[in-house]
């Protein structure tokens, strides 16, 4: 029988948005969709994820080893909850932390995995991009369990449960060894009070036309005026203007706001992949010829030293 | 000895835009140029900066696929490997996808049997299928560590410490050796090959193997591809002439 068990992204306090458009993929496969929340304490995330419309069950896996999300840790239970519970997808966001985790329960599971899930034609039949987005592949898989991540910005969120209905929350009973070989060390992340880059509706990138960090400065303003998150292409991160957790793009963050302000980038295909589930692109680039106006909705060419200060007098 | 094995995939190069077949069967790439994936140069060139500060000895790249891709392990050669491995898979790399990634996995992970390296470095994705599977379901089968997406990698004895570059920020690691890691974009930038060194690799040994030679049977595949489409279009867009016009236009939209 089919059954999907989806494998919950959270930071030890609060679920993933990701998590919720993965529920939205898991739908779209017609069968019962359990959650798996592995943590030291699951219990906040856990009653979190019990709220999503189409969730059947939660499982927390808890234990102090499971306080970060280390793959080679986690992968051994999430396969063995899986074997043992018979199902027949195993799904995780294709985040960082999906595309790190789920291979390795796929080749735990001896699984095909499919990445970048976009599409749901039937439970064998699925749609991905390829190539940076430049190809859209719909494939055939032939497996008891297919494991897969799902491209999120494909997707909204599963709203919440209408009716009142009792999600049980139960621990997943699995007694596996887990290996000591591999330990969590820190994570440094940039406190930021902006919206998440990954699930903001507004996002405003630059590009290596800033120039330098300071020359970024002028976009945080304008993304303060707007309420936006910031972004970068990899130019602009790899001259060390801004930290790598806001690269969009094919190798960084696939995004699909509402409101996508392209800011001297010239709009690289590998960039162009990250953006396009934008619903409306702003490039502004004194290049009249940059790629970035060939998906723009609107172009603007000018020089963004003088374009962007008038935006923010503006709004 | 202390070894470290790069896995070298022949890909498309990145600067060429790829077409899908008139008939949706494929994606035309014949005649294209091709490169080695770019995230494997970067596993490369750090799998050779540890043998130039002394972490470890021999650097041997390995690639899987038809014999052409012999000219990408020239290539890295000509980088600095020692030498090379090209595993020909036969008939089983010829359908439109190429070769399961678990297919790769288990090759690779014979090629670890026969090579016992310290390391195993691995570009994080290719840039052709986009996968981003090898590196971590290598590890699952070896049972060793896994440091994906790395941009920093130090080795200290029977140890290395990894930074990764993860959605929140950077990410650090400790793991005990053997491990695989898989490379980042900002992990380093792979040096240029000189024409002296492209003559100097044609002496360095590059060995072929069957999967029978290395004990495997051609695996049945299990994901098909049915058709291949170009992604919708984006409708052209409009210019604007100023600040003032772009802002009345979102604001008409009720963008903003």
């Amino acid at each position: 029988m089919a059954r999907t068990l989806l494998v919950a992204e959270h930071d030890g306090s609060a679920l993933n948005a990701s998590t919720a458009k993965c529920v939205t993929c898991a739908r779209d496969l017609g069968a019962d969709i359990d959650v798996v929340v592995c943590a030291a304490q699951a219990g906040p995330v856990a009653a979190e994820a019990a709220k999503l419309g189409g969730v059947k069950r939660v499982l927390t896996l808890e234990q102090a080893a499971n306080a970060h999300p280390l793959a080679a840790v986690l992968a051994p239970q999430i396969a063995a909850i899986a074997s043992g519970g018979g199902y027949s997808h195993v799904l995780g966001p294709s985040t960082t932390f999906g595309r790190d985790l789920m291979p390795r329960i796929a080749a735990l599971l001896d699984a095909p995995q499919l990445s970048d899930i976009m599409a749901v034609e039937s439970p064998t039949r699925f749609r991905r991009p390829i190539y940076a987005g430049n190809v859209i592949v719909t494939v055939e898989v032939e497996s008891p369990v297919i494991v897969g991540t799902v491209r999120t910005a494909s997707y909204s969120a599963a709203p919440a449960a209408t009716t009142e209905r009792a999600v049980q929350i139960e621990p997943a009973n699995v007694s596996v060894e887990v290996p000591a070989h591999t330990r969590f060390v820190s994570v440094s992340a940039a406190k930021s009070d902006r919206p998440d880059l990954q699930t903001a509706r507004r996002v405003v990138s630059g590009g290596r036309a800033l120039g330098s960090s300071e020359g970024f400065k002028l976009l945080y303003r304008l993304a303060d005026k707007l309420g936006a998150a910031v972004g970068a292409s990899r130019a602009a991160v790899d001259a060390g203007y801004v930290p790598n957790e806001m690269q969009v793009g094919q190798t960084g963050k696939i995004i699909a706001p509402e409101l996508y302000f392209a800011i001297g980038i010239s709009g690289a295909i590998q960039h162009l992949t990250g953006i396009k589930d934008a619903k409306t692109i702003v490039a502004i680039n004194k290049d009249a010829d940059a790629p970035i106006f060939e998906v723009a909705d609107y172009g603007l060419v000018g020089d963004l030293f003088e374009i962007v200060p008038q935006l923010i007098e503006l709004l | 000895m202390k070894r470290i094995l790069v896995g070298i995939k022949r890909v498309v190069d990145y600067n060429v835009r790829v077409r899908v077949k008139p008939d949706g069967s494929g994606v035309a790439i014949d005649g294209a140029k091709m490169s080695i994936n770019p995230f494997d140069e970067i596993a490369l060139e750090e799998a050779l900066r540890i043998k130039e500060r002394g972490a470890a000895e021999e650097v041997v790249a390995a690639s899987i696929g038809a014999a052409d891709c012999q000219q990408q392990l020239r290539t890295a050669l000509a980088m600095g490997a020692d030498r090379a491995v090209h595993v020909d898979p036969g008939p089983a790399a010829a359908g439109a996808l190429g070769l399961e990634p678990l297919t790769v996995a288990r090759i690779l992970l014979k090629l670890i049997e026969r090579e016992q390296p310290l390391l195993v470095i691995l570009g994080k994705q290719a840039i052709d299928d986009d996968n981003s599977q090898t590196g971590p379901m290598l590890a699952a089968l070896w049972g060793r560590p896994q440091a994906t997406f790395a941009s920093k990698i130090e080795i200290a004895g029977d140890r290395a410490t990894a930074v990764r570059e993860v959605d929140a920020g950077l990410e650090t690691l400790e793991v005990d050796l053997p491990a695989v890691f898989t490379t980042d974009l900002r992990l380093n930038e792979p040096r240029y090959v000189k024409l002296p060194d492209i003559m100097k690799a044609k002496k360095k040994p590059l060995d072929t193997l069957t999967l029978a030679d290395l004990g495997l049977t051609s695996p049945a595949p299990r994901i098909r591809a049915v058709r291949f489409e170009p992604p919708p279009q984006r409708q052209k867009g409009v210019r604007v002439k100023d600040a003032a016009e772009l802002v009345s236009a979102l604001k008409q939209k009720g963008l903003i």
